[in-house]
């Protein structure tokens, strides 16, 4: 019986790998969402799934996802994440005068957000952006996240553009006199929020962008950033620490001659996050520092944190800078994967990568991937990678001081993170941050 | 070294490296040897297995444990991970077996050995004593011995052609022979170790070999014993359209010593040439093992035609409480290297140590690095590699170091530099990291850059020509891993760094 029950089963299998089985899963993923239609960002939606049907899903044996298990993104809808509205954490960057967009579940609330109207700037939401018609980012919307599928394919990316329900669109053509801050809200225990961002700096222009809040149970976030010459932007995101979220976000930039990108991440639990960024530097004397200070906490549950970042020198004369710093306790898992890749004919380029981890236990771990992709002889590129425990001859020092403890390690830990930090280059907003992975660590102690 | 008295040695200027500087040319092992060959049929399959064994004159279970290998490999698929770029390998249109034809009886006396076995040996720079030795001349090793102490046994495409002072080794417990041998005299040994390392179905290539694999070396330090002088094989790879397979295979028992070293060196062929090789080593406790390479297979011409395909698995597994092993590289040959010498640290307090230069010029690509395996408590594990990029070659390093939870206390260094000389080569770096308890430590830097113009000034204005130069700042650059090498074998690598380089200046 056996033997034929194996027979009956070889042959179908050819008809089965006719169509390889992640474009299953893919199917079931996108029959649970809606996908928008019409609008000036029809066209890329269209470009970006049928790229998406060519990727198909990752599956956890695609080097590209060795450190992160993809299946948690890979199905059709996430697992319903109660959680506290009420719960006492004051937002970050409150106090601040800031253009506030409201995001509820991904989609833009404007009952609850600041008039969108600021001096130098021109912004709207995706949404209605795309009832409206025709727009500036008909010809950017979805364009860095295909430029960025090279050399290594980001589904979940191409699935946002394809999905994104709503998201904000900022062109700014001088230097607007406050940040834009996008504050995100929960609504429903299971949503799966998915937004897209498109940020266009004009020649010369700055801005501040932020990001806090709660994201949904499950989210896919993009943010494309084109710099045109001599930009700056500076973004600043730091999510509400104490929800339990399946997350992923990817950032796609372009940087252009003497354009300036510095994006700071904190990352405070989180149960299974993965945040990735995608820098072309595309012009020569082209500066980006992107950096992240994570704190992992697996006490209150499962912690799981990625950092995946992807540099490409194109031109000459650039400078990138990667920081990253985990803290990570009662079996959190923090990982690094980290790329710089210099272009032939890149010259001068110069690339520096830290990835560094304090493991507060035997229980977590730290998985890191530094690598370095160099085709050009005159550059100056390094990176370093060390993790290891808190260092006892600093602790017996404070100790010996008369410090606590509880606050010597609090201490150590904030200078451990303080290189990371140094990358905001805002000091209020720098100390609004530092306070807030104190009040953390004092808690989490 | 009495040449180089009379040299105008400068202050500062090693003496070693001008003599490596004078000494360059260009791939210096390239001629072949015209010798009568047998060879077995074209490509692999079950019957070719068999006649390997046969050949060999191998019991029943070591066919058995080839086919097994074999009926793996047919399963398996090539893999594609490296950043190598190479036309695929017809595997069908290989030969798995060539010795010269004076091999298949032993020859009795000088007389009788063929002379051009004999020259070829010379030629190869292997004094004269050693050489009636290797060519296998029976009774050879009761000559009184001069000159340096270092056992040999020489690989000559798909057999062991002898191995000198094994009567010397034997006094003190030392088995030296070539697998084939062992297999035949020592199963007990063969039998237990064999394959404990790299498993039959470790990787696409070690498949392979293991099925097919002609000869290769055994060495076994019995308990306590420091091998009374340095053991070394040579592999020569001479026919053409040859793939060599050979093994390797070490065991140091408790508290003993050995260094071993291995050289390579084939003729320049228009052809690409495939060389899968495997190398075990077994340590037990307190055992120490220095593993050196000086890797000089044909790196193809200027155009990048022809050069060996070098894809080798090399694993030591220290397996007892503070066993010992340090694998030091130098690769400058091979158009495609693909190696990953690797340590296992399973007992406690085990050390593993890898230390690299891999050269790549013209249009050579070379992807090799490490694993440092931790899994016993209080293992230390260093790397330091030294990559060097020319002409229009690819190189990369690429390295595993991981850190079992139950590995607490332990540590690992690694430090990866890529120099890069000119515009049109690259240097990757590729290293994995996983950290698995709090109280390891494991710190990883790496940095890439050119020859630097400061130092290359100094020198011209010292009235050095441009290529001088480069290989003296070369050689600084490599220093701590030439270091690492045995004297001999430290004087090769230098100059062999010097001329792996040339005409990748101006």
């Amino acid at each position: 019986m056996s033997e034929i029950a194996v027979k009956t089963k070889a042959q179908q299998t050819p008809q089965v790998t006719g169509a390889p089985k992640a474009v299953t899963a893919l199917d079931d993923r996108l029959a649970a969402m809606s996908l928008p239609q019409g609008g000036f960002s029809a066209p890329a939606r269209a470009e970006a799934l049928s790229r998406l049907r060519v990727m198909g899903l990752p599956g956890p044996r695609d080097e590209y996802w060795r450190y992160t298990d993809p299946r948690l993104f890979n199905v059709p809808g996430p697992q319903p994440l109660p959680f506290d509205a009420k719960a006492p954490e004051s937002p970050l960057f409150a106090q601040r005068d800031t253009l506030t967009l409201v995001f509820v579940d991904g989609a833009f609330d404007a009952s609850s957000s600041d008039e969108l109207a600021l001096e130098g700037i021109e912004i709207t939401t995706l949404a209605h952006a795309d009832a409206a018609g025709d727009h500036w980012a008909a010809g950017l919307y979805g364009a860095l996240e295909a430029a960025g599928q090279q050399p290594v394919k980001r589904p979940f990316a191409a699935l946002n553009s394809a999905a994104a329900a709503d998201g904000v669109l900022i062109r700014v053509t001088g230097t607007p006199s406050k940040p834009v801050h996008v504050l995100h809200r929960r609504a429903a225990d299971a949503a799966d929020a998915v937004w897209h961002h498109v940020i266009r700096l004009e020649e010369g222009a700055e801005l501040t962008f932020l990001e806090s809040g709660m994201v949904g149970a499950r989210s896919n976030a993009v943010i494309e950033v084109d710099l045109a010459q001599g930009a700056k932007l500076h973004h600043i995101t730091a999510k509400r620490a104490i929800d339990p979220k399946v997350g992923l976000s990817h950032l796609f930039a372009r940087v252009a001659e003497g354009a300036v990108l510095k994006s700071f991440s904190l990352a405070v639990n989180g149960t299974h996050m993965r945040h990735e960024a995608v820098i072309d530097m595309a012009g020569d004397d082209a500066v980006a520092h992107v950096a992240a200070a994570v704190l992992g906490d697996g006490a209150t549950g499962r912690f799981h944190h990625d950092d995946t970042v992807f540099i490409t020198h194109g031109a000459e004369r650039g400078e990138s800078r990667q920081v990253f710093k985990k803290v990570l306790k009662n079996g959190a898992t923090g990982v690094f994967q980290g790329k710089i890749l210099v272009k032939q004919g890149a010259q001068k380029t110069d690339g520096y990568q830290i990835s560094q981890a304090l493991l507060l236990d035997e229980a977590s771990q730290f998985l890191a991937k530094p690598e370095l992709e160099i085709y050009a002889d005159d550059v100056k590129c390094s990176h370093g990678s060390t993790t290891g425990a808190i260092d006892e001859h600093a602790l017996f020092y404070l100790r010996s001081r008369g410090v606590p403890m509880d606050r010597a390690i609090v201490f150590l830990v904030l200078s451990f993170l303080a290189d990371a930090l140094e990358e905001v280059e805002d000091e209020g907003l720098r100390a609004e941050i530092n306070e807030r992975l104190e009040e953390w660590l004092t808690s989490h102690a | 070294m009495t040449a180089t008295t009379d040299l105008d040695v400068r202050e500062g200027v090693d003496r070693e490296t001008v003599e490596a500087v004078q000494n360059m040319g260009s791939y210096k092992y390239g001629w072949d040897t015209e010798i009568e060959m047998e060879y077995a049929p074209k490509g692999v399959n079950e019957d070719i297995v068999r006649l390997i064994s046969k050949k060999n004159n191998e019991p029943e279970w070591m066919t058995e444990w080839r086919l097994e290998a074999y009926r793996r490999w047919v399963t398996m698929t090539e893999p594609k991970w490296a950043m190598l770029n190479y036309p695929e390998i017809d595997y069908q249109d290989l030969y798995y077996y060539a010795r010269p034809k004076s091999m298949e009886e032993k020859p009795k006396s000088l007389d009788e050995v063929d002379p051009k076995l004999l020259a070829t040996y010379e030629k190869l720079g292997i004094p004269l004593r050693e050489q009636m030795i290797l060519a296998g001349v029976e009774g050879a090793e009761a000559a009184p011995a001069e000159g340096r102490r270092v056992a040999v046994d020489a690989v000559f495409d798909s057999v062991s052609v002898g191995t000198t002072f094994k009567d010397e080794l034997a006094k003190a417990g030392v088995i030296f022979c070539s697998i084939s041998e062992a297999i035949r005299e020592h199963p007990e040994l063969v039998k237990k170790y064999l394959g404990s390392v790299v498993p039959q179905s470790d990787n696409y290539f070690a498949t392979l070999n293991s099925a097919v694999f002609s000869d290769g070396s055994f060495v076994y330090i019995p308990e306590g014993v420091r091998c009374p002088m340095e053991l070394s094989t040579y592999f020569r790879i001479n026919a053409e359209n040859t793939g060599q397979f050979e093994r390797t295979l070490i065991i140091a028992d408790k508290g003993s010593y050995v260094s071993y070293l291995e050289g390579c060196t084939a003729p320049k062929r228009d052809t690409n040439q495939l060389h899968a090789a495997v190398v075990e080593i077994v340590i037990l406790e307190d055992a120490e093992v220095k593993y050196s390479t000086v890797q000089n297979w044909f790196p193809g011409d200027e155009d990048g035609k022809g050069g060996i395909y070098n894809f080798v698995t090399k694993r030591a597994d220290c397996r007892e409480a503070r066993a010992k092993v340090m694998w030091t590289q130098v690769e400058t040959g091979s158009a495609i290297t693909w190696k990953y010498p690797s340590c296992i640290l399973r007992g406690e307090e085990s050390q593993g140590e890898f230390y690299s230069i891999a050269i790549a010029n013209n249009w050579q690509q070379a992807d090799t690095g490490t694993k440092m395996i931790h899994l016993g408590k209080n293992t230390r594990s260093r790397i330091v590699s030294k990559g060097i990029s020319a002409g229009q070659a690819q190189n990369t390093y690429r390295g595993l170091v991981t850190m079992h939870p139950r590995a607490t206390n332990s540590r690992n260094y690694t430090q990866c530099d890529s120099l890069l000389i000119g515009d049109k080569c690259g240097a990757h770096t590729v290293p994995y990291i996983e950290v698995k308890n709090s109280s390891s430590r494991v710190e990883h830097e790496a940095t890439t850059s050119k020859v630097d113009d400061d130092q290359l000034f100094y020198c011209r204005s010292r009235g050095m020509d441009e290529e001088e130069a480069v290989a003296l700042v070369v050689n600084g650059f490599c220093r701590e891993v030439l270091q690492a090498l045995p004297m001999e074998f430290a004087m090769e690598a230098q100059s062999l760094v010097a001329i792996s380089l040339e005409g990748s200046v101006g």
